[in-house]
């Protein structure tokens, strides 16, 4: 009897197929309903790319070709089902590099077609902000959102599943930008936010004081532009100066200025839009100090804060898979005209 | 070659100003210079000189961004990860070209074998100043 009700349940499933190929990951997922992930394969590309400092679009595209048939052997696998059994197909349609998101789009169309199952196109960073969904299954909107990765820093206050207002963004660098231009110039190599973050925790933060940009007095803006350039001169300084350079120290004072500002206007956003909740999301989510220090401000302001785990960080297909679900339940169906837009706009 | 002293942000910004008024379609305008030698922040000056008003940022992450509400429209590359100047080709490079925009490209020296010949060229360099500029500008 227990056993004719578990299958009839696994039937009742509801079966999401999301593809995530906006920069260097193919990441394939299976979930079943709105949190529940069956299988999440990311074929991670960094090893490639390390070579080159970043990623390199036409490498990225070759790749995502020649991964992602590999990959969805691999999700469907692990899921335990068949590529018929699925009811839903969801698919990053930017923001990212072109020749990246197309792949990705080529194959969730492809898919859709031949099993005439609904399409839907997803903001990455909307999979960004949903990846917390999936890490905690009581988390429900509103709250506010901070998207820190390396093409994106955005406070977002989330009003409903489908609905939010961009309250700040960059107006320059993304905050994971300049960890690894930054990383560059120290020599790091890539990708910047885990070698900033690593080398960081032997330096002293309060070595040098790095201006902090706060722009105009009520702006939930970010400028990381400045910070760049003030690295440089100061590395430049001191090699006028023939003083020597604490490595360390540069990137603990450098992270502790990026950190402390963003750490301060999600605080504030959060408070002028009352809401009882912040939420992280993106690769530089995964920074050591970034979640310190918001853990920190959020128990002194009585703010609730949640991150998911670094899996769940980076990029990843099974975020997307979550967010499309969520414009599924709401009425939100795309077709064959679905484009890749490099820069598609929250 | 034309060499010119910026002692500050806006300079550069009466810089860019004045470059975007003479902008016609199909101009290239080539930014090379190193990391913080302000490309971004004079991409910025001539968007605004074209009539951008929407914020112009970085393209380092998805190599290029598009601003159609000027008087010309404007393409904004970094190319600085690209490696073989065939690679440009993947995201329609010659399209953007040979459109009838302004394409402004940040570390333009990394694909110069493929730019045409009738370009402006912008060296961005330090000056002596903290925050002082030296431009060396070449072309039409």
């Amino acid at each position: 009897m227990e056993r004719i009700e578990e299958e009839m349940m696994s039937e009742n499933k509801f079966l999401t197929l999301a593809i995530e190929t906006s920069c260097d990951e193919t990441s394939i997922a299976v979930l079943s309903g709105d949190r529940e992930v069956l299988s999440n394969i990311i074929s991670s590309q960094i090893e490639i790319h390390k070579a080159y400092g970043g990623v390199v679009p036409e490498i990225a595209s070759r790749h995502h070709l020649d991964n992602i048939n590999l990959v969805l052997e691999e999700a469907l696998g692990e899921a335990k089902i068949k590529l018929k059994d699925v009811d839903l197909i969801g698919v990053t349609s930017g923001p990212g590099l072109v020749g990246a998101l197309l792949i990705g789009l080529a194959t969730a169309k492809a898919i859709a077609y031949a099993s005439r199952k609904p399409l839907i196109g997803v903001h990455h960073i909307m999979g960004h902000i949903c990846a917390n969904y999936i890490a905690h299954k009581e988390l429900e909107p509103p709250f506010l959102a901070v998207v820190v990765s390396g093409g994106h820093t955005n406070i977002v206050d989330v009003t409903g599943y489908n609905t939010y207002q961009v309250l700040g963004r960059t107006r320059d660098d993304a905050a994971g930008e300049a960890f690894d231009k930054v990383a560059r110039v120290l020599g790091l190599g890539y990708p910047g936010g885990p070698k900033i973050d690593e080398l960081a925790k032997s330096g002293n933060p309060q070595a040098i004081a790095f201006k902090r940009v706060y722009l105009e007095k009520d702006s939930y803006d970010f400028s990381f532009s400045g910070i760049k350039t003030g690295v440089l001169n100061y590395l430049n300084t001191q090699k006028l100066l023939g003083e020597p350079i604490q490595r360390a120290d540069v990137a603990a004072s450098f992270q502790l200025a990026v950190v402390e500002v963003i750490v301060n206007k999600a605080i504030k956003a959060a408070q002028e839009m009352k809401r009882d909740k912040i939420v992280l999301a993106g690769g530089v989510a995964a920074n050591s100090l970034l979640r310190r220090l918001f853990e920190e401000a959020c128990e002194k302001a009585d703010l609730k804060l949640y991150y998911p785990p670094p899996i769940l960080c980076t990029d990843n297909a099974a975020m997307i898979g979550c967010a499309a679900h969520y414009r599924y339940q709401a009425g939100f169906v795309d077709d064959m005209s679905l484009d890749a837009y490099p820069n598609l706009k929250l | 070659m034309n060499k010119q002293l910026i002692q500050n942000e806006y300079e550069t910004e009466k810089f860019g100003i004045a470059l975007a008024s003479k902008l016609k379609p199909g101009d290239v305008v080539c930014l090379v210079g190193d990391l913080g030698t302000g490309k971004t922040t004079l991409t910025k000056a001539i968007a605004k000189g074209l009539g951008v008003e929407e914020t112009v940022t970085s393209p380092t992450f998805t190599l290029v961004q598009e601003y159609l509400e000027g008087r010309l429209p404007l393409y904004h590359f970094d190319v600085y990860r690209i490696l073989d100047s065939s690679e440009m080709f993947e995201i329609g490079f010659d399209d953007y070209l040979y459109g009838q925009g302004v394409c402004v490209i940040e570390w333009a020296d990394q694909i110069m074998d493929i730019l045409p010949e009738d370009k402006i060229v912008i060296k961005l360099d330090y000056g002596k100043e903290e925050g002082s500029r030296i431009y060396d500008y070449a072309g039409n």
